[in-house]
């Protein structure tokens, strides 16, 4: 199996032709290549290791001051629910969930598009994905490690957090409850995040050893450590690519298992407006919407930042655009899907949740999350839009804000306003869930710009193999 | 007979491919080819087997799979029966996630393991062959001539023909 297949599109210097090579098929006139700028392999080398060989830019010193400025807020917030209790949050009897979970299953959705790109999009043999995954990988794992905080926290006292897990115990041994979806959550995330860790370092190898082969010194025995003795023989490429294409298998079913397991721990209640069957696909896709909005915004910022506008271009702006529209979309039938099912259901109970999300008290929330996630993405329909990076970037940052406003309206409009009106409630945050808000973009962002520092952003031998030289048509060429 | 072996390093793929193609079809044995990235015409030049990985990577989920169930039945049944809400003690659908998840856990450990394993890839290991830039933007190649070849082109100038730009031999 090929990771990627020789791209016919782009002339190397070497080799100059009479005619650009565009024109040599019929449809790859229109469309820009992949990668702009000629280059060839060593330039790709020269270029993904240089914001690692220099030192750090005024610029990202700025941004990271300010994400570890929110990874602090953060810190001192958490530290300050952690000594006090959980009383120190706007919960209160029927709220039992909100920020916290928000948090959460945002934070899990943001993972997916990494996946997906790393995953899916190699089973399809795209090769656009081979400039943006490894840094789509790495949002993956800093997002999982955010979500999976989240519950930790919330438990209240998250030194005991290790009862989630079946051990043997000096309690009977009682074993935790295999038939919860909370504790299928344990599995789902502890497995994408070891099989998201494996998969990302794995792609890491080749690349680490040429970092190795460039460094002296520490970095060199730190990187000559972390490669494992990569020397790109042929019989450990063979089996390299292989290995990959079983993990991407791997994955697919796995991504599409974590959030489906997700939106059970909403759908296996009797909640109204929690409990549909709509929630797997619906969760899943929504995922993926707001993991590639994600994306976008990540990727829009590093070209700029890193100076990596030739490897991640407009055609990849543009394929990530049509994700989104695509799955913003479907996430539109899907709340569509949910009032028809809510109204032809007949239950009383189910009609009032979803008119209480729509007009009620927190109607502002579910309008937020229309307007972001439905009808503002529908512009990316024009290439026009498409192509104007300013605009992309607001839709992804809008995109961002819906989804995380998606999950606050499932969990708390549904929360508020359940059977039983006599325990109703509001709700409204205090400081404290808002600072670990906060806290979650901080580490996330702090993680990531550390990466972008320590570890080649971009995928070189995958665009290397994506800007071959076109192959000799004739077999034999002695001069 | 001498088993020497001859070492070149290219700098254009299309001649290191081409190098690939005239040593596949004259008296020399591909012993080993060390490229930046993948490259299927060298695997086929060098007649490289498929590997065995899908195995061990149905074996890890098959352990999983039936692990995981197994794992459940026993704890939730047989060691501490424990009654959640009336459902039955033979609640199969309620073990599926985890058994997938582990069933996907550990096929996913095994390749990767295997991978290394396989590989011979772990911590501390230093590359076998030194060939500068390897990892860059150069190809090698290692070469020796087949058992009983008539030796009609000498290596170096088989290389030389295809533009090596470094070469030499180990014995």
């Amino acid at each position: 199996m090929r990771l990627s297949e020789v791209d016919t599109t782009i002339p190397t210097p070497r080799e100059p032709t009479t005619a650009p090579a565009v024109e040599e098929t019929g449809s790859a006139a229109v469309i820009p290549p992949l990668i702009t700028g000629d280059k060839v392999a060593g330039d790709v080398t020269r270029d993904v290791c240089a914001p690692l060989e220099r030192p750090a830019t005024a610029m990202w010193w700025c941004v990271f001051i300010v994400a570890l400025s929110a990874l602090v807020v953060g810190v001192v917030s958490v530290g300050y629910q952690i000594a006090t209790g959980i009383g120190t949050w706007g919960l209160n009897r029927t709220v039992g969930w909100a920020f916290d979970i928000t948090n959460f299953v945002f934070w899990v959705g943001i993972g997916h598009a990494g996946t997906l790109i790393s995953a899916v999009l190699l089973l399809f043999r795209q090769k656009w994905r081979t400039s943006i995954n490894r840094s789509a990988e790495a949002m993956t794992i800093f997002a999982v490690i955010c979500a999976g905080l989240y519950p930790v926290i919330h438990m209240g006292r998250p030194w005991l957090a290790f009862w989630v897990f079946p051990y043997p115990n000096e309690r009977g041994p009682l074993w935790v409850n295999f038939r919860s979806a909370l504790l299928w959550d344990v599995f789902a995330i502890g497995t994408y995040f070891t099989i998201s860790l494996l998969f990302w370092y794995i792609g890491l190898i080749p690349d680490l050893a040429t970092i190795r082969d460039r460094a002296t010194g520490l970095k060199k025995k730190v990187m000559g450590w972390l490669a494992l003795g990569w020397d790109g023989a042929a019989r450990t490429w063979a089996r390299y690519e292989v290995a990959c294409v079983l993990l991407a298998a791997l994955a697919t079913p796995l991504v599409v298992s974590v959030h489906s397991v997700v939106s059970s721990d909403f759908a296996t209640s009797t909640v109204p407006g929690w409990h549909t069957t709509v929630f797997p696909p619906y969760f899943v896709i929504g995922a993926i919407f707001s993991g590639f909005a994600m994306v976008l915004t990540l990727m829009l910022i590093a070209r700029k930042v890193m100076n990596f506008e030739d490897y991640i271009t407009k055609r990849h702006i543009q394929a990530m655009c049509k994700v989104i529209v695509f799955t913003g979309s479907i996430v539109g039938l899907a709340y569509l899907t949910e009032l028809f099912v809510a109204w032809y259901s007949g239950s009383i109970y189910e009609q009032f949740a979803f008119l209480n999300r729509m007009a009620g008290p927190m109607a502002w929330s579910y309008w937020i999350m229309v307007a972001c996630n439905v009808i503002s993405p529908q512009l990316l329909w024009f290439k026009k839009v498409r192509d104007s990076i300013g605009a992309v970037f607001v839709l992804s940052l809008l995109v961002n804000v819906g989804m995380w406003f998606e999950r606050f309206v499932i969990i708390v409009t549904s929360l508020t306003r359940d059977y039983l009106p006599s325990s109703w409630s509001g709700y409204s945050p205090t400081w404290i869930e808002v600072g670990s808000l906060v806290g979650g973009f901080g580490l996330f962002f702090t993680l990531f710009l550390l990466f972008c520092r320590t570890l080649p952003m971009i995928a070189m031998f995958e665009v290397k193999a994506v800007i071959r030289p076109k192959a000799d048509p004739a077999p034999e060429e002695s001069p | 007979m001498s088993q020497s072996l001859h070492v070149g390093v290219f700098e254009d793929e299309r001649r290191f491919l081409g190098a690939t193609r005239a040593c596949a079809e004259r008296d020399f044995e591909i012993v080993d080819a060390y490229t930046p990235y993948p490259m299927h015409e060298v695997e086929q030049a060098m007649g490289l087997r498929h590997t065995r990985l899908p195995w061990v990577t149905l074996a890890g989920g098959l352990v999983g799979l039936t692990g995981g169930l197994w794992f459940q039945y026993w704890a939730s049944q047989t060691n501490w029966p424990l009654d959640v809400g009336g459902k039955p003690w033979d609640s199969l659908p309620a073990f599926i996630p985890v058994g997938f998840e582990m069933t996907i856990l550990l096929a996913g450990l095994g390749t990767v393991f295997g991978l290394l394993i396989r590989c011979g890839l772990r911590p501390g290991k230093q590359p076998k062959r030194k060939i500068p830039r390897v990892t860059d933007d150069r190809f090698a190649l290692v070469v020796r001539w087949k058992r009983g070849a008539r030796r009609c082109t000498p290596v170096a100038d088989l290389f030389h023909e295809y533009d090596a730009v470094e070469h030499w031999e180990e014995r």
